[in-house]
């Protein structure tokens, strides 16, 4: 495992362009992502992933050095990877009705 | 480290008495049966279907001569189609103590319970007659599941039984993951594993086959849970899911019931063959636990990041919490802490000592946090299952 820069923020497999979130960011938070800073715009527990660099929609997201699935748009540097940008290449995941509408928010 | 000794060899960690009801009809008149003596080690087990199965029928045969078990009493209707007259021969002839009430033959709900309740009084004294025998490592099947993941699970737990899993193989135990549904993605990387050539193209196959069962189905082994503990799709729930696996090479491939044959680690698939048919292949992680106890687990190693409380029937289940913030929650329910190491706080070779060692502990009587609350759950429905393909076990 390396770890970046920021000790919150976790490299699994030199490979990954997502990193974990390992201690709880609150919304407003600065977090490092390489060269930039960025702020949380809401709070991300631990376990959920952000984009270690810009990705383009359709680029293969990479964690543990295996890919996970592809992105379902663009997402920036810094920003929240999940259900709402990120889709599996094998079966649709399922999510409660009151989940999508919180994970549209991000 | 001292084992009941079985006739057919195999050296139990516990001596449970099952009461087990062979058809939903009579839930109820086992359940009350067991109730007064729960805490004295009798477990309830059962098949609700009043149509007889195959696999459900091995699965109860593996799993009272389960080397966990000491006696068993089946508990019936009278008119369900499970041969209950096969399973208690079965049972006979390994010497346990065994027998079956038939409820409409008995007289109905208030003798049968009667009577039962004699018969664990009775049972109980002829298990405490049952030889104990030096016992090591190398005797024990340890089974591991993981369930209420978060993305904490692959990081922590899962490898930190990884870790112990190695340890465990290395000392000449038989280990076995599963539930190929949640290694949808892994496939291609854990096929290099294989111990032979032949066996990388059954792994991979067993991995399809889920993948067809759960697209049929509408979606995978994936809870709401885990999208909310950051997990994303089920490729990244199998990553973490495989790394309980640890780095042994892959020896063969389990069904529901079959014993590992020597040591080594084990991939038990638990999707059913052939057409989907009864739903989903795992109803609930308590499904999952009590096929690697019918494959001879003595104890579970359970992973959890948003916090699972289960336990179960027969064979001791060791949780291991993978999110400190879930442990600090739920940490009367937790064996193990391995979320300290997202907190810096101990590594993974740590934690998998920390493991392995537990384990041993368990072994010699200790009890885990699920058996001291009392959990002794157990979950079994309809499947179906063609016998092992000839590349599956070693030679």
């Amino acid at each position: 495992m390396t770890v970046p820069s920021d000790p919150r923020l976790l490299r699994l497999h030199p490979a990954d362009n997502v990193l974990t979130v390992i201690a709880t960011l609150e919304s407003g938070a600065r977090i490092r992502v390489g060269d930039a800073e960025v702020v949380v715009p809401t709070r991300l527990p631990i376990g959920h992933k952000i984009a270690a660099r810009a990705l383009h929609a359709g680029e293969k997201i990479v964690k543990y050095g295996a890919p996970i699935g592809s992105a379902s748009r663009d997402i920036a540097a810094g920003e929240h990877a999940h259900t709402h940008n990120v889709q599996s290449d094998y079966l649709p995941t399922f999510l409660r009705e009151d989940q999508t509408r919180f994970f549209a928010q991000h | 480290m001292t084992g009941y000794l079985r006739s057919d060899g195999r050296k139990g960690i516990r001596n449970v008495t099952v009461v087990v009801y062979l058809v939903e009809c009579a839930h109820h008149v086992a359940r009350e049966v067991v109730f007064p003596s729960r805490e004295q080690g009798v477990h309830l087990l059962g098949f609700p279907g009043c149509y007889p199965n195959a696999y459900a029928h091995r699965m109860l045969k593996q799993l009272c001569t389960h080397p966990n078990v000491g006696a068993a009493l089946l508990v019936s209707l009278g008119c369900e189609g499970f041969n209950r007259k096969n399973l208690l021969e079965e049972i006979r002839a390994t010497g346990r103590p065994a027998d079956v009430l038939v409820i409409q033959d008995t007289g109905g709900t208030r003798k049968t319970i009667e009577e039962g309740r004699a018969w664990i009084a009775q049972a109980l004294e002829k298990t405490a007659q049952v030889p104990r025998v030096p016992m090591t490592v190398s005797d024990l099947v340890v089974g591991t599941v993981c369930g209420g993941s978060d993305a904490t699970s692959g990081i922590t737990a899962n490898p930190a039984v990884g870790r112990a899993f190695d340890q465990l193989v290395q000392n000449g135990a038989r280990v076995v993951f599963e539930e190929t549904g949640e290694l949808i993605g892994c496939e291609q990387i854990m096929a290099m594993r294989a111990a032979r050539p032949e066996l990388a193209s059954e792994l991979i196959a067993c991995v399809e086959k889920a993948g067809r069962y759960y697209s049929t189905l509408g979606h995978g082994s994936f809870a709401p849970g885990n999208a909310e503990g950051g997990l994303t799709t089920i490729e990244e729930k199998s990553m973490g899911a495989y790394s309980k696996s640890g780095n042994s090479p892959i020896s063969g491939i389990l069904k529901p019931g079959d014993v590992p044959p020597s040591a080594g680690l084990y991939l038990l698939d638990v999707v059913p063959d052939g057409e989907v048919r009864w739903g989903f292949p795992n109803i609930s992680d308590i499904q999952e636990i009590g096929e690697l106890i019918a494959c001879g687990s003595h104890v579970t190693l359970f992973t959890t990041g948003r916090g699972s409380v289960v336990g179960s029937a027969i064979s001791p289940v060791i949780k291991i919490c993978a999110n400190p913030e879930t442990y600090r929650r739920l940490n009367e329910d937790m064996d193990i802490n391995a979320g300290r190491i997202l907190e810096g706080a101990a590594t993974l070779d740590e934690v998998g000592r920390e493991i392995y060692d537990r384990i041993v502990r368990v072994a010699e009587g200790e009890k885990t946090a699920s058996e001291a609350m009392g959990h002794a759950e157990f979950s079994l429905v309809y499947k179906s299952f063609e016998p092992l393909g000839p590349a599956c076990l070693p030679g």
